[in-house]
């Protein structure tokens, strides 16, 4: 059992996301249509680079963004819970020492203790997430039972992960709950929401080209986000 | 499947039906068929499988639900955060649907998400600019409007608007002949303060074709007069068309797409004919928005331009301020504190932020910026045709609370408008609301404080 889930659906899983998420944007790009859009995607090409560029940096730099600053807490919430999420399993010591093992690639890991506290970021911003959609009306009116689950599948391979490490009751009952969470959650990526890890990217990149070739970027130098 | 005689889903394109649908005063009639309107699920299920491709679909599927975009609507603002008028809210639950059920909606689905897509919002685009997700909502307003078009569920004035577009080529029933007539009788009213001013007609060659809304010849002639004489003292060789001298359209803010590209064809055909070297768009937002922003790709102008350069009236303006052309007497400067509206069409949506305050420096003492301002500025609160939709009144003046309150911050009691949008409904903010504010277009301003080259006055005898 255990060998299996280590094994062959690991394998699958990631190749699950990795040809899920290319396939999502060869499919975006595929159905951009400058007619329908009416956004010249081939012509005017430094503008458009421009306004793409614009518009993914200023939205990926915490405060970067008018919208970001109207948000103070928000915004240092959602940089939280994203940075832990991508920083922690990259980096972690534990996931680094598989590697090392099984294709002897040596990265650089951070301490246990610096990843115990950004796998606690993630669970209480992710905490926080949910508390905040049940108690804003404005956004409660929005939630789904997709955005909650979404959220869940997030955050389980980080309490799951977070209870093997110190060895809470059955270590290698939480282990395999572990990584079948991260399988979970590779898996979810193209079928979910949670496809934004590159969906993001698109729509960012499109709206900032939208903005520096036809909405005024040849004429201001580009929008002021 | 019922179809009413007045409202129902084929665009006007007779005079005799515009006629029709005019004398149904405030569309009571037109509203009643409404109820009965069926929806042709077929035919709006192809239409959104043709048209909603995968940049709509991102942008209704990737939307995290997270709400900053509520804020950034003046709508919610202005309606003390009702959750219903949060942006994500109102598209979800039109367009979103509409997509998730392939178009299989029933009438009064179809009569909420008009509700919602003309009375709701205003397509000033703000909320894009907010949405971390870069989900284009005003973009996907604007697509909404024209799946109710196609389906006849369109308000009755933006109904009219449209055929108005389509028979006349000009948002209200002005024939080629009134426009010659009023810019000649301009040319009668001035020419005694200005001997020789013109408003040379169908010039070839020349470098200014002005353009402008119809609202012009048919209510405010005089700013067709104030017009030419500043392009008589800036020395401009310039030009109007015969035909396709019409900027604006309502058929946009009607979505009706057909009827746009019918209207803006007629302008760039001008163009063609004339062949000046650049146009110039009156103090107009959506007329900008129209035929410089959107017009090339209905027209299917691959390079997204209009066929020459397009300025802006407030372009033209700086342009003739910092070159000298139209100079400005120090002494009649504006004194007392004036803010400057921000057009939400060619600002947020067309870069022109900075102009606006380069004018302000020539011609203000005391220039007082609202908050927040430049393209994050809200939308006046008549914008996307609001202004002019009876059903939608008492909505429209809820959401102006939010500009109203911007202007008293400013402590300015003079709002210069360069949009006639947001004139009308800066005008409207004093009648609802009472400030003793003034509003004013550039033209008027500037013909007060210009200095009249010698050569250009009467001689008198
Ligand atoms: S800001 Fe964007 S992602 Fe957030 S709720 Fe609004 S539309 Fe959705
Ligand atoms: S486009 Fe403007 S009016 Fe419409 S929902 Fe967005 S912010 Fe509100």
């Amino acid at each position: 059992m255990y060998l299996f889930i280590t094994g062959p659906l690991l394998w699958f899983s990631f190749l699950f996301f990795i040809i899920g998420c290319v396939v999502h944007v060869i499919l975006y790009i595929n159905g951009l249509d400058w007619k329908l859009d009416r956004v010249t995607y081939t012509k005017n090409i430094p503008y458009g680079l421009n306004g793409a560029a614009r518009s993914v940096f200023f939205w990926l730099i915490p405060y970067g963004t008018q919208s970001w600053r109207n948000n103070p807490a928000f915004t240092l919430i959602v940089f939280l819970f994203h940075f832990g999420i991508l920083f922690t399993p990259l980096f972690l010591n534990a996931h680094q020492v598989i590697l090392r093992e099984r294709w002897g690639i040596n990265l650089w890991a951070i301490p246990d203790s610096l990843a115990d506290v950004l796998t606690l970021c993630v669970i209480a911003t992710a905490l926080i997430l949910l508390l905040r959609r049940i108690a804003l009306p404005s956004v409660r009116i929005l939630s789904t039972f997709h955005d909650i689950v979404v959220l869940v599948i997030a955050v389980l391979p980080f309490i799951t992960g977070f209870l093997a490490y110190h060895q809470v009751s059955d270590s290698q009952f939480w282990l395999m709950l572990h990584v079948l969470s991260g399988e979970l959650m590779l898996i979810a990526i193209p079928l979910s929401k949670l496809s934004h890890v590159v969906k993001f990217f698109c729509s960012r990149v499109q709206l900032g080209i939208d903005f520096g070739v036809k909405r005024g970027g040849m004429k201001s130098g580009g929008m002021k986000w | 499947m019922a179809q009413g005689t007045l409202c129902n889903r084929q665009p006007i394109n007779t005079e005799e039906t515009l006629q029709a649908l005019l004398a149904d005063t405030q569309g009571k009639i037109y509203y009643k068929e409404m109820q009965e309107l069926d929806v042709d699920t077929t035919a709006l299920g192809l239409l959104i499988e043709k048209t909603c491709k995968s940049r709509i679909r991102t942008w209704l599927s990737i939307c995290a639900k997270c709400g900053l975009c509520a804020d950034s609507c003046f709508f919610y603002l202005a309606n003390n955060h009702d959750p219903e008028q949060v942006p994500a809210h109102k598209i979800q639950s039109t367009l979103g649907e509409l997509v998730r059920r392939k178009g299989n909606v029933d009438n009064a689905f179809m009569i909420r998400a008009m509700d919602i897509a003309w009375g709701k919002c205003t397509c000033c685009n703000r909320c894009s600019i907010y949405c971390p997700m870069g989900i284009g909502m005003g973009v996907m307003f604007s697509y909404l409007r024209g799946l109710c078009f196609s389906q006849g569920f369109v308000p009755w004035e933006m109904k009219i608007g449209s055929g108005m577009h389509r028979i006349y080529r000009a948002q209200m029933d002005i024939t080629s002949e009134d426009w010659v007539d009023t810019c000649e009788w301009m040319v009668e009213e001035n020419e005694e303060e200005y001997p020789q001013l013109e408003i040379p007609m169908d010039k070839e060659n020349s470098d200014i074709i002005y353009t402008v809304n119809a609202r012009e010849p048919k209510h405010y002639p005089e700013d067709i007069g104030d017009a030419a004489i500043l392009f008589h003292i800036a020395g401009e060789n310039w030009t109007v068309p015969s035909k396709g001298w019409e900027e604006t359209s309502l058929a946009m803010f009607a979505g009706d797409w057909e009827g746009a590209t019918m209207q803006v064809k007629e302008v760039y055909g001008a163009i063609d004919r004339l062949k000046p070297k650049r146009m110039v768009v009156t103090e107009c937002g959506h007329a900008y928005r129209a035929t410089v922003i959107e017009g090339p790709y209905w027209a299917g102008l691959e390079s997204g331009k209009t066929p020459v350069e397009t300025l802006h009236y407030v372009e033209w303006v700086l342009e003739a301020l910092k070159t000298g052309k139209l100079k400005i007497d120090p002494a009649k400067k504006i004194k007392e504190p004036v803010t400057y509206q921000d057009s939400c069409n060619y600002i947020r949506n067309g870069g022109l932020s900075t102009v606006g305050r380069e004018i302000m420096s020539f011609i203000a003492e005391d220039f007082r910026e609202m908050k927040p301002c430049k393209e994050h500025n809200f939308c006046c609160g008549g914008g996307g045709g609001l202004n002019g939709i009876g059903r939608y009144r008492q909505q429209r003046n809820v959401g102006m609370k939010i500009k109203r309150d911007q202007i008293l911050e400013t402590g300015a009691k003079l709002v210069i408008t360069p949009c006639h949008n947001c004139w009308d409904a800066i005008r409207d903010i004093e009648e609802v609301y009472k400030l003793g504010i003034r509003w004013s277009f550039l033209k008027p301003l500037l013909l007060s404080m210009v200095i009249v080259p010698a050569h250009l006055k009467p001689t008198e005898e």
